[in-house]
């Protein structure tokens, strides 16, 4: 079963911006889906419109088979959702908002105050809960939003942009409960400027671009298509010029930067064979820019020039 | 940060259960905000009320004299609560609902499958509860003072919970037209005060011209003031039973164009 389906989805705002042009997308059940597209590319709409937010202009929209039209009760009781802004009231203590959330959603207090204890301690809010929210810092705050969209444990998680602003520590640390999540049968969608994020989590991939759906596969068959990657080689001695490499495109950034482009069909033991054989050596190496963002810089400058 | 998560997942609530607990956690969180703010939600009222019953009651009322029969600080006690709890009830709606959509924590309520009905049920019912924590402490105020009788505790409520319900709606339908803090304050200020004032709160419209007294009927502030001063001393200067109908009317009216409203959500979704 899908947990999410679009179809013909389109938006037009009142300013007459069409933020969606007729989207078809399916998600799964039970996957990890990240849903990319550079500012103003239509997806917090495309949320907004699936958690009933913003209205749509026309098209189709179902969450685990009920319809947004017909069964909006039902289908807004799947969902859990953290959106990019914070939009809690900050008067309001961690524990007071997480409860209130889940009553929202029909769960009794008992409940709630048991599962706020649970969430709030995985996510490192609980020795805050009494506090006012508006005191947290940003990270705790996007927490905070992931402990509410839990409390009613949705099976299908959105999360608009939810490591924003977070410091790397915590940030890897909200992956891996967001895994744990998933893992458990959460279907989760995630929207990311991260792309490292994306390519780490995700199993599958929709790109959005200009309120169309510009590219969706698996993410490993959509890495697969890159078919060079550039590496920055860190030289122990300086160089004065770009060493001679045939096969390989290579650039002297400065005298111990050294950038070299491999290809799918070349492999690094050749490369460090050579690097060796002229007598040069290599103390640490890293990727240029994260291969997913390489992709995704391609398709979307590609979408800009068609 | 986490290594297992356990699932804590109760056996599915039936819908109408799930609806009461959603309606009780708006009333549980209309409660908590005014306990939290009550130097601005409950004791301006009860400052107030002391205020009007030292002037107008103690100083000028003794000039006055009697009207239809009961002292003057009597006479316009009941008229005071009910300006109070009509007052409370419209900021509690309005200035609650409102700040929910300038900070955005409405859509909590929005993306949950609670139904527009219950939505504004819930916070109609906060307004009312305001309207009935400060019109019992007004009440306490005028009663510390003066002896004011009770002869029929059923109108007194009926009227005060009829009247708190029409004002929550008004505040509610207020908010979901304001785009700013200044316009939840215009109506307050601008029609709300008015209409309480030429609604009979200090004065009998028969001590009116005739010309001013037909143009006092078309006030509905009237009709809710004149049924809850019957409620206490008996005398009123409408019929209280029209009083009723036009009340049941305005709830009506006003509860079904929240609905609408919310169910098209003007104003607050794109």
């Amino acid at each position: 079963m899908n947990a999410l389906s679009v179809q013909g989805l389109t938006k037009t705002y009142g300013n007459g911006v069409q933020a969606l042009k007729g989207i078809d997308l399916a998600v799964e059940e039970g996957d990890f889906f990240a849903l990319l597209g550079p500012n103003g590319a239509g997806k917090t709409t495309l949320i907004g419109i699936v958690t009933s937010l913003v209205r749509k202009t026309a098209g189709h929209a179902s969450i685990f088979g009920y319809d947004v039209d017909r069964e909006l009760e039902a289908a807004k009781s799947c969902i859990g959702v953290v959106p990019q802004e914070i939009n809690f009231n900050q008067f309001e203590s961690p524990e007071t908002i997480v409860i209130n959330q889940a009553g929202f959603y029909g769960i009794p207090r008992p409940v709630a105050r048991v599962r706020a204890e649970l969430y709030l301690k995985q996510l490192q809010l609980w020795d805050k809960r009494k506090h006012a929210s508006r005191a947290l810092s940003g990270g705790m705050k996007r927490r905070l939003m992931i402990a509410r969209a839990l409390m009613h444990e949705p099976r299908l998680l959105i999360l608009d942009e939810p490591t924003a602003g977070v410091d790397i520590e915590v940030r890897r640390s909200m992956w891996e409960f967001l895994r744990e999540i998933n893992q458990r049968g959460t279907t989760i969608i995630l929207t990311t400027h991260y792309l490292e994020e994306a390519e780490t989590l995700c199993r599958n991939i929709a790109i959005i671009d200009h309120g169309r759906i510009i590219e969706r596969d698996r993410m490993s068959n959509l890495l697969r298509r890159l078919h060079t990657e550039t590496f920055v080689l860190t030289l122990r001695h300086p160089l004065r010029q770009a060493p001679q490499l045939p096969a390989y495109s290579a650039k002297l950034v400065d005298e111990h930067t050294l950038e070299v482009e491999i290809s799918t069909e070349q492999n690094v033991n050749d490369l460090f064979a050579r690097l060796s054989a002229l007598g040069i050596e290599v103390i640490s190496m890293r990727n240029k820019v994260n291969r997913l963002e390489e992709i995704f810089i391609r398709l979307v400058e590609k979408g800009a020039a068609a | 940060m986490s290594t297992v998560v356990e699932r804590l997942t109760p056996r599915p609530l039936a819908r109408g259960r799930a609806r009461w607990i959603g309606f009780e956690t708006i009333l549980i969180r209309e409660f908590q905000r005014i306990i939290r703010i009550w130097p601005q939600t409950i004791l301006p009222s009860a400052v107030t009320a002391t205020l009007y019953l030292v002037i107008f009651g103690s100083v000028i009322g003794r000039r006055i004299g009697t009207m239809d029969g009961f002292a003057y600080m009597v006479y316009i006690a009941p008229g005071l609560i009910m300006q109070a709890v009509i007052i409370n009830s419209y900021n509690n709606v309005v200035s609650s609902f409102y700040g929910a959509k300038f900070g955005r924590h409405i859509e909590e309520l929005l993306v949950s499958p609670l139904p527009s009905w219950i939505i504004v049920s819930g916070y109609v019912a906060g307004g009312v509860m305001r309207g009935a924590m400060v019109g019992l402490v007004v009440s306490g105020v005028w009663m510390f003072f003066t002896r004011l009788p009770i002869l029929h505790p059923t109108i007194v409520i009926a009227a005060a919970v009829l009247t708190s319900v029409t004002f929550s709606l008004g505040g509610f339908l207020n908010a979901m037209f304001a785009k700013s803090f200044d316009q939840i304050s215009i109506i307050p200020t601008f029609v709300l005060t008015p209409l309480i004032y030429f609604g009979g709160v200090f004065y009998s419209i028969n001590a009116l011209p005739v010309w001013a007294r037909h143009l006092s009927l078309v006030d509905p502030i009237l009709y809710m003031v004149n049924s809850f001063r019957f409620g206490f001393l008996g005398v009123s200067d409408v019929g209280v039973w029209d009083a009723f109908a036009i009340m049941i009317v305005a709830v009506t009216i006003l509860f079904v164009a929240a609905i609408v409203l919310l169910d098209r959500s003007s104003g607050i979704r794109e």
